[in-house]
Order: C-alpha cells, then sequence, then structure tokens
C-alpha cells in the first residue's frame, strides 16, 4: 500500500497546479483581482508553494509502501 | 448578502477533491479484509499517521468557524481552548493513560470499562457515546449545508446529501483506514487553505504586534489580547471568567474528559502499529494543535480590527439584530480569496465537515458494532459477521445523521448545545476513567452509579441554567459570567458529583479481586519501559519540550 504523504502530494500537486495555471491566466491578460491585496496574486505565489510542497511530498514517497 | 460566485478553477478544485477521496476509498478497500482492518485500520499506522489523525478528528470545520467567531466574540482567550485547554490532557493520556488502554488490547473505550468494571457501565457508556455522536454528526452535516448555502449558494438538500453519500461510500469500503486518510488529507488542505487568511491579514494590518495593539486600543476596558494578566476578575477579559474557571472547568474537566476518554480522537491511537507509537500519538499531535490559533485566533483578532474600521467596508452577516460571529472565518475568505482560492478554501472547509462526520461515523460504527450489538444482542458473531455488521452500521449511522441534520434545521438552537453535549457524557466519564485507571479499589457498582449521577447532574444543570431555576452566580461562584464561563463551570460541578460520588459508593460495595485487574489499574501493572530506546525519541522527552513550548507561549500572551 502506497503511504499517506503520498496521496497527500498527489493532491496538494494537483491543486496547487490548477491555483498557479488560474493566476497566470489571469496575468497574461493583463487583469488583477479584484479582492484586497489581488494586485499581488495570491493564487500564483500561494499554488506555487502548494504545487512545490505536493511534488516534494510525491518524489520523497514514489517508492515508498507500507 | 452578496454570495460568492465561483469560477472554473474553483469548481475543478472541488472536483478534485471528491474525486480524491472517493478514489482513496477504493483504493483502500483491498487492503481491509478483516474487521481489525476495518475497525482498527489494522493496527499498522506509524504515531504520525495516527497523531495527525487524531489532531484532525477534532479539527473540523464546525470547530474552525465557530473558534475564529468565538474569537471575535471572546478575543483572545479562545487560546485556552488550544493550548491549556488541551495540550496537558493529550500529554497525560500519552504518558500515563496510554499502557492501560493500548496494552489491555480493546477495540473501544467502553471496551475498557467493560474490563476494568462490568458489561452495564460498558453499555451504558456505549448507548450515551453513540447517540452523542451521531448528534454531533448530525449537527456538522446541518452546519455545513447551512455554510454552503448562505455563503456559495448552495442548494440545503443537494450539498448535504452529496457529502453525507460520499462519506458512506468512502467508510463503508474500508472503515477506519480511509477516515485517517482523508483526515490527514484534510488536515493539510485546512493549513493550505485557510492559513493564508491569516497570512494575508497579516500583509494588509501590518504585524503581528500591530494587531494586538489596535484590539487593545478597541477595548479599552476589558481585555482582548491576554491570557492570564486579566483573569483575576472576570469583568476585565472578553470571555467573563476567572483563572479558576478556565484551570478547573476547561483545563481540567473538559479538556481531560475530552482528549482522554472520548473515543472519536482515542480510536485513532488505538490504530498505532505499537504501543510506543500509541504514546507518541497524542504527544506529536500536542504540537500541531498549539499551532491552530495561529489560524483562528488570528483570523479572529483581523475580523475585529476590520470589523471595527469603517475605511475596510468588511462586516459581519446579520441575523435579525444578532451579529453572526460563524460568518468570521468565511467573510474573510471572501474578502482575501480570488478565483480558484475561493474552490480551495470551500474544499478545506467542505473537508473539515467531511472528515469530522466520518470520524463520528467511524468510532460510532465501532461502538455500535463491539460494545451494544456484540455485548448485548448476538454475543457469538463471527469476525466476518461483524465486518458486515459494521459496514451496515456505517450506512445506518449516515442516514441517522441526515435526519438529525433535518431536526437540526427545523431547530436551529441546537447547535448551540454542542459544548453542553460534551460536558454530559464525557465531564463525568473522565472522573470515572481517572478513577478506574488509577485506584484499584473502585468497585463495578461505585462507577456505574456515580456515571449515572455525573451524567444526570450535568443534565440537570443545564435545565436548571436554561429555565433559570437558579440565580448562575451559584454554579460559577462569581457575580457575571458568560455562557462560556457557565459550560466550564458546569462541567466541574458534574466532574466533582461522579468522583465523589464513585468513591462512597466503592466504600460499601464489592470490589473485583486485584489479579482481574492487572494491565487495567496502575500499581497492578507491570509497565513495560522504552529501555531500549535513545532519549530523544521517547514519549517523555517530547511530552517535555511541549509542555516547554506551553508555557512560553503562555508567557508571551501572558
Amino acid at each position: 500500500m502506497k503511504p499517506i504523504w503520498y496521496f497527500v502530494g498527489l493532491i496538494l500537486f494537483l491543486m496547487g497546479l490548477i491555483l498557479v495555471v488560474s493566476g497566470i491566466s489571469l496575468l497574461s491578460s493583463g487583469e488583477t483581482h479584484k479582492t484586497v491585496l489581488g494586485h499581488t496574486y495570491p493564487d500564483l505565489w500561494w499554488g506555487s508553494f502548494m504545487t512545490l510542497s505536493g511534488l516534494i511530498f510525491i518524489l520523497v514517497n514514489r517508492t515508498k509502501t507500507v | 448578502m452578496e454570495q460568492i460566485g465561483l469560477s472554473l478553477a474553483d469548481w475543478l478544485i472541488i472536483i478534485v477533491y471528491f474525486f480524491f477521496i472517493i478514489g482513496i476509498g477504493f483504493y483502500l478497500k483491498r487492503f481491509t479484509k478483516s474487521e481489525e482492518d476495518f475497525f482498527l485500520a489494522g493496527r499498522k499506522n506509524s504515531s504520525w499517521v495516527a497523531g495527525l489523525a487524531f489532531l484532525s478528528a477534532n479539527l473540523g470545520a464546525l470547530e474552525l468557524l465557530g473558534m475564529t467567531g468565538n474569537t471575535f466574540k471572546y478575543g483572545m482567550y479562545v487560546a485556552h481552548f488550544y493550548w491549556i485547554g488541551a495540550i496537558p490532557a493529550m500529554l497525560f493520556l500519552g504518558i500515563y493513560m496510554m499502557p492501560f488502554y493500548y496494552s489491555s488490547k480493546i477495540k473501544s473505550v467502553p471496551g475498557y470499562l467493560k474490563l476494568r468494571f462490568d458489561e452495564k457501565t460498558r453499555v451504558l457508556n456505549g448507548i450515551a457515546f453513540g447517540l452523542m455522536t451521531l448528534l454531533v454528526s448530525g449537527i456538522n452535516l446541518y452546519a455545513m449545508a447551512l455554510v454552503l448555502h448562505t455563503f456559495v449558494g448552495w442548494n440545503w438538500d443537494i450539498s448535504m446529501w452529496i457529502s453525507a453519500l460520499t462519506v458512506a461510500a468512502y467508510v463503508t469500503l474500508s472503515g477506519l483506514l480511509s477516515a485517517i486518510f482523508t483526515e490527514i488529507i484534510q488536515f493539510f488542505l485546512i493549513w493550505f487553505g485557510l492559513f493564508l487568511v491569516s497570512i494575508l491579514g497579516l500583509l494588509e494590518i501590518g504585524s503581528v504586534n500591530e494587531i494586538l495593539s489596535r484590539v487593545t486600543e478597541l477595548y479599552q476596558n476589558v481585555s482582548y489580547t491576554t491570557l492570564w494578566s486579566s483573569s483575576t476578575d472576570p469583568n476585565l477579559n472578553g470571555m467573563v471568567i476567572s483563572w479558576a474557571g478556565i484551570v478547573l472547568g476547561l483545563g481540567f474537566v473538559l479538556s481531560f474528559g475530552y482528549w482522554t476518554t472520548d473515543f472519536l480522537v482515542v480510536q485513532r491511537a488505538f490504530s498505532a502499529k505499537d504501543l510506543h507509537a500509541a504514546r507518541m500519538t497524542p504527544v506529536l499531535a500536542s504540537f500541531f494543535k498549539m499551532a491552530v490559533p495561529f489560524i483562528v485566533i488570528f483570523a479572529g483578532l483581523i475580523a475585529i480590527i476590520l470589523a471595527n474600521d469603517p475605511q475596510s467596508g468588511f462586516q459581519l452577516l446579520k441575523d435579525g439584530n444578532q451579529v453572526n460571529y460563524d460568518s468570521a472565518l468565511p467573510m474573510l475568505i471572501k474578502r482575501y480569496y480570488p478565483a480558484g482560492l475561493i474552490g480551495l478554501g470551500i474544499t478545506a472547509l467542505l473537508a473539515g465537515f467531511m472528515a469530522g462526520q466520518a470520524g463520528n461515523v467511524s468510532a460510532f460504527n465501532t461502538v455500535w458494532t463491539y460494545d451494544i450489538y456484540k455485548s448485548v444482542i448476538n454475543k457469538k458473531a463471527s469476525d466476518a459477521h461483524l465486518l458486515w455488521m459494521g459496514r451496515a452500521a456505517t450506512i445506518v449511522g449516515i442516514l441517522i445523521s441526515v435526519a438529525t441534520a433535518y431536526w437540526a434545521k427545523s431547530f436551529p438552537s441546537i447547535m448551540d448545545y454542542m459544548q453542553a453535549i460534551f460536558s454530559w457524557v464525557n465531564a463525568p466519564l473522565f472522573a470515572t476513567m481517572l478513577l478506574g485507571m488509577f485506584v484499584w479499589w473502585i468497585t463495578p457498582n461505585g462507577a456505574f452509579w456515580g456515571l449515572i449521577a455525573g451524567m444526570l447532574s450535568s443534565f440537570t444543570l443545564f435545565l436548571a441554567q436554561k429555565f433559570n431555576w437558579f440565580d448562575n452566580t451559584v454554579l460559577t461562584l462569581s457575580d457575571t459570567a458568560s455562557d462560556m464561563a457557565i459550560n466550564f463551570w458546569r462541567a466541574w460541578w458534574a466532574w466533582l458529583i461522579c468522583f465523589v460520588l464513585t468513591i462512597f459508593i466503592s466504600f460499601f460495595t464489592k470490589k473485583k479481586p486485584k489479579e482481574e485487574l492487572t494491565g487495567l489499574v496502575k500499581g497492578l501493572t507491570i509497565e513495560s519501559k522504552d529501555l531500549n530506546i535513545s532519549v530523544y525519541r521517547k514519549p517523555e522527552f517530547w511530552a517535555v519540550i511541549s509542555l516547554i513550548i506551553l508555557v512560553l507561549l503562555n508567557i508571551y500572551f501572558w
């Protein structure tokens, strides 16, 4: 059985990727979010952080079984 | 209010979550072959897995919304729920109680009562726990549907049924194992999905010191930013409570009652692979528990500042003239989260609600199967039959939860009784367990009648307060008290009544022979020591580190 940490990595990676793609598409259109602090593109930097964290979990646990 | 609109990215994140957890249920089914796999996740978990699940079973969305709202209402005193109101009890469970729980190889907390006392005490606690669990599960479901309906505009019935059926599917497929997997995923989603609220709030307001000083300026006569320095007089703090109420009611009875006897959380430690991992489970969880205020307390304080600044345009919702404190966190999400992140925030709340429900249902199916069905109805049931019964109990438990949720919808005030429900069942049970584990001459009849008296007194005190049978000052020993303070004091009195009566009745009733209590009571048990492991791997070492951090946090926010 794959360890739980592998699945944690997968879901963080997938969700982070969706946020990054969504943030990049808005950035490339030249618009900003209308929320408070939206001009800092929190989806982009937080999504990148999630993607990276997920990737680390996946790589560390990709061959492990419990 | 204007509802939060969802973009494609938001929907994608929510859909990914649902597919993911259903997929995990199917993936884990192939590893769920025996009744021990289903009810105790095969007793194979590491202390990290069991520890995060132990914490996550308690970290539901209702708690996150409620505690952020309570911070808005009462100020920083809410941090007591996470620090003195949790850490000492978690460490006590790991260091002193877990050896008796784990070594006796019981499958549930009522199972311990059967071994230590007798069948009637086990069934009494099993029934009380089962009712409490389903009631809380239903209220959780109702709260989830209410939040989604209010903030996102989702249909009440559809959102409730979809989440209930999803939980039913994955818990029925693989029992506690899938409940634990989804709880750990929920733990990460809550941190990634909600901690950003505090980060963005900090960026907007400036710094932690700026937050504390601005809240202090807002409340000149009552402290909203300290923990202890304003506890000598209830009139000096937002929770209107004295240090005695915090220490005795919350820090001792409610906290120990919940963290050391509530099977919902303790079941996660039972799933650990060995005694060392089981003892480490609550000790590891204590570090993460101490960190939760950095989401809820910060968010609550940020909401206070913004709501009192007319320029900010931030307001909590109102139900008529009543401020809806629980709306603080969703309103902050709405303020800060753009498209995509909104989906992540909603998914974090959904995960919290659903994992909370899965936790309740998986604890219910175990207690029903072992402590009521096998104990009273079918004593000769085979393992295969018990596995089938566990799955059936999951589906029935979910259906009863849904019925409870509809009941809650017609009587919304039962939401307010959540804390009260815990004090009816857990507060007196802690007295029974404490005496049972540490005093060998406590008798089965003493435990049974003491527990009944404790539960009845807690319920009677609740009615007395609700219908003004006597002045609350009798209960709280002070001129004034908030509802929360009354909850703390009621728990204390219920515990004390159970404690005293159990001892008193034990003087006159038949004791169990000492040889039957080996492995169940301190002093009659040879406790195995972790002699062959280094100091830094011992639970005691990490418990001391945890206590030091607890003390430092309390001094910093004194």
